[in-house]
């Protein structure tokens, strides 16, 4: 299980590695989808995971939950193996993923980020339902919590599955794309959340499409590419450079700093 | 025989009493099961199963020779099975979409079913008179224990549905989420296959191969209109689906002899109709209804708004305009001018017009009242 390879990323100076991926090669055919990717991502890092489409973003989140079966590779969270260290991941899936005129209300889905603790059979109790009620204060969705959710608007949805992960009370968060079709003042509450989990000491990994706002919202960044490009912390590796690598065209991005 | 006279039978005659109860616990059953399959877009599964289960109720009177019923079913269920993990399998290992999945195993097996009920036909077995009543069903010919298969299954169902309402539930919203919970959606899937399978066999006998998928997705269907609740739905679901039985079985009885299988499965369609339009939140007529409410209402704010307008820029803001100002606007009918004054917005005073301190202060606060009711 331990890889004793030298890595050639600096790991956050100050923690604990939370993810650690090795040699992960996912195919959905022939052609590989992600190939060989090693990965480190240190404790309490906000990291975008960003790439061209079709690059294996949202494949390199689904493979490392166990969604997708790899053909080879292994995941470690704080050195063990996934499959033991699962209550301490949180997953905010892609919001198209799932059917929003599903008969249930918001407050159900939340409340969905509770079955994992309890396990088989036992019903949700008191308990979760007040976890439940506070996530949906987090992000600002308490009104709405009776409101059948394919009444809710696009940024609404997300705020819902976005408490559905807050209230898993989970020390690493994966997020597909949570600002994809969302608007401003939408994404803005995201972000705030996002960041007040990183101050929480958690850990973020997000995949975004935006580039302009890398700088702005993240800290740590991983360029990927079907291979990984690079890794590292925002203001060191997200340059002109890497994501000429990345996106295969001259790619210029103004950095105010 | 007219419906008093019926409702006697029921409770005195035998073979009414055992049908009719036989129709309602397969109705309640598969009503039950049928809301999984609609929710996990799943509808065509059904018609699937129920043809892919006919070479096996073939194949078991072969074997055995004989038309015992329970016999029967147990061919159904294994070839049912098969044929759904086999939709299964081509579905995750090429890249044909479900739906041909669906239909390929649907004619292969009804296919096969066919032929060798045509072979079954041909034997100079006596026996054999009667094995095609599994196409088009045939309610007349349940007995007591057939019913109570019926109850057992549908209470076992019952059971493993409540002990398993939750992961029932999230799986069918969202997989991928369920399984970074730690659940092992295999096992919830298949759980739920089994049952929408044993609830198609089971009805096999008495709706048949071709119409048993209505069973399963009318009453479902027909729930769905009337809640935003799992439970709800299920629930009613199953009543929709026992009522279908219950009254498709008396009409069935009181009209001679009317075949009972197309009777419940038109009753049923009768549920899916009624819902469909007269459901209040998303029925039809009730939402033709709103739509046309809200241009009305539409109508009449952009008419005052357009008062307003002009009323502002007089001090005055009540002073009198004619009527013939308003002649431009698109929205402005006699009969929105009327609602007007109804509701004391405006004073009319033969070709004048003006606005009331209510109207005026009604029409300047329409935007913003929008504006904040989004968020």
């Amino acid at each position: 299980m331990n890889n004793h390879s030298v890595d050639k990323e600096t790991p956050a100076s100050t923690g604990k590695i939370a993810v650690k991926v090795d040699d992960l090669t996912v195919a959905y055919n022939y052609k590989p989808v992600l190939w060989d990717i090693d990965l480190e991502i240190p404790e309490g890092v906000l990291m975008a995971i960003v790439g061209p489409n079709g690059a294996g973003k949202s494949t390199l989140i689904k493979s490392i939950l166990g969604i997708l079966k790899p053909i080879a590779g292994s995941v470690s969270i704080y050195g063990k193996p996934y499959e033991k260290q699962r209550q301490l991941v949180a997953y905010v899936p892609q919001k198209g993923s799932v059917d929003w005129d599903f008969p249930t209300t918001a407050l159900d889905v939340v409340m969905m980020g509770t079955y994992g603790s309890l396990g088989w059979i036992k019903r949700p109790g008191q308990k979760e339902k007040k976890a439940s009620l506070e996530a949906l204060e987090k992000v600002g969705m308490l009104s709405f919590k009776s409101r059948q959710i394919s009444q809710l608007s696009g940024g609404q949805q997300q705020r819902i599955f976005l408490a559905r992960a807050l209230v898993q009370n989970a020390s690493i968060y994966f997020m597909d794309e949570p600002f994809q079709g969302v608007d401003a003042s939408t994404e803005i509450a995201i972000i705030n959340i996002l960041k007040a989990l990183r101050k929480a000491g958690k850990t973020v990994i997000v995949v975004h499409h935006d580039l302009q706002t890398v700088p702005e919202y993240f800290d740590w960044v991983t360029f990927l590419n079907v291979k990984k490009i690079a890794t590292g912390p925002v203001k060191d590796i997200f340059n002109d450079d890497n994501l000429t690598k990345t996106y295969g065209i001259n790619y210029k991005v103004s950095i105010q700093e | 025989m007219d419906i008093t006279e019926y409702i006697q039978l029921v409770f005195t005659d035998y073979t009414l009493r055992t049908i009719t109860l036989g129709t309602a616990i397969l109705g309640a059953v598969t009503g039950m099961l049928g809301s999984f399959a609609v929710l996990r877009k799943q509808s065509l599964l059904g018609d699937a199963i129920s043809h892919a289960a006919l070479p096996g109720i073939a194949i078991a009177f072969l074997i055995t020779g004989a038309k015992d019923s329970n016999t029967l079913l147990i061919g159904a269920l294994i070839s049912g099975l098969i044929g759904t993990f086999w939709i299964r399998g081509i579905v995750s290992k090429t890249h044909l979409k479900s739906d041909t999945a669906l239909g390929l195993i649907l004619s292969l097996f009804f296919g096969f079913g066919m032929l060798l009920l045509t072979f079954i036909q041909k034997q100079p077995n006596a026996n054999q008179a009667g094995l095609d009543k599994y196409l088009f069903g045939q309610a007349a010919t349940l007995v007591e224990s057939d019913v109570w298969t019926m109850a057992i299954v549908t209470g076992i169902c019952l059971i493993v549905m409540l002990t398993f309402w939750k992961e029932f539930k999230i799986l069918l919203f969202d997989k991928d989420y369920t399984k970074t919970l730690g659940f092992n959606t295999k096992i919830i899937d298949i759980l739920i296959t089994v049952f929408i399978v044993l609830a198609i066999v089971l009805g096999l006998q008495t709706v048949g191969v071709v119409l048993m998928s209505a069973m399963l997705l009318a009453p479902a269907a027909a729930a769905r209109q009337w809640t935003n609740s799992l439970s709800v739905m299920v629930f009613l679901a199953a009543i929709f689906g026992a009522s279908s039985g219950i009254l498709g079985t008396a009409i069935s009885a009181s009209q001679n002899n009317l075949s009972t299988g197309p009777v419940i499965v038109l009753v049923a369609a009768v549920f899916v109709a009624f819902s469909f339009i007269f459901s209040p939140s998303r029925g039809l007529l009730f939402r033709q209804i709103r739509f046309i409410k809200n241009r009305r209402d539409l109508e009449l704010h952009k008419t005052l708004t357009f008062m307003h307008h002009i009323a502002e820029t007089h001090e005055d803001i009540s002073h009198p305009h004619a009527i013939k100002l308003l002649n431009n606007f698109q929205g402005y009918t006699k009969n929105t001018l009327q609602k007007l004054v109804d509701k004391n917005y405006v004073q009319l005073n033969g070709n004048m017009w003006s606005l009331t301190k209510t109207g005026f202060e009604t029409a300047a606060n329409l935007y913003t009242k929008q504006s904040t009711k989004d968020e």
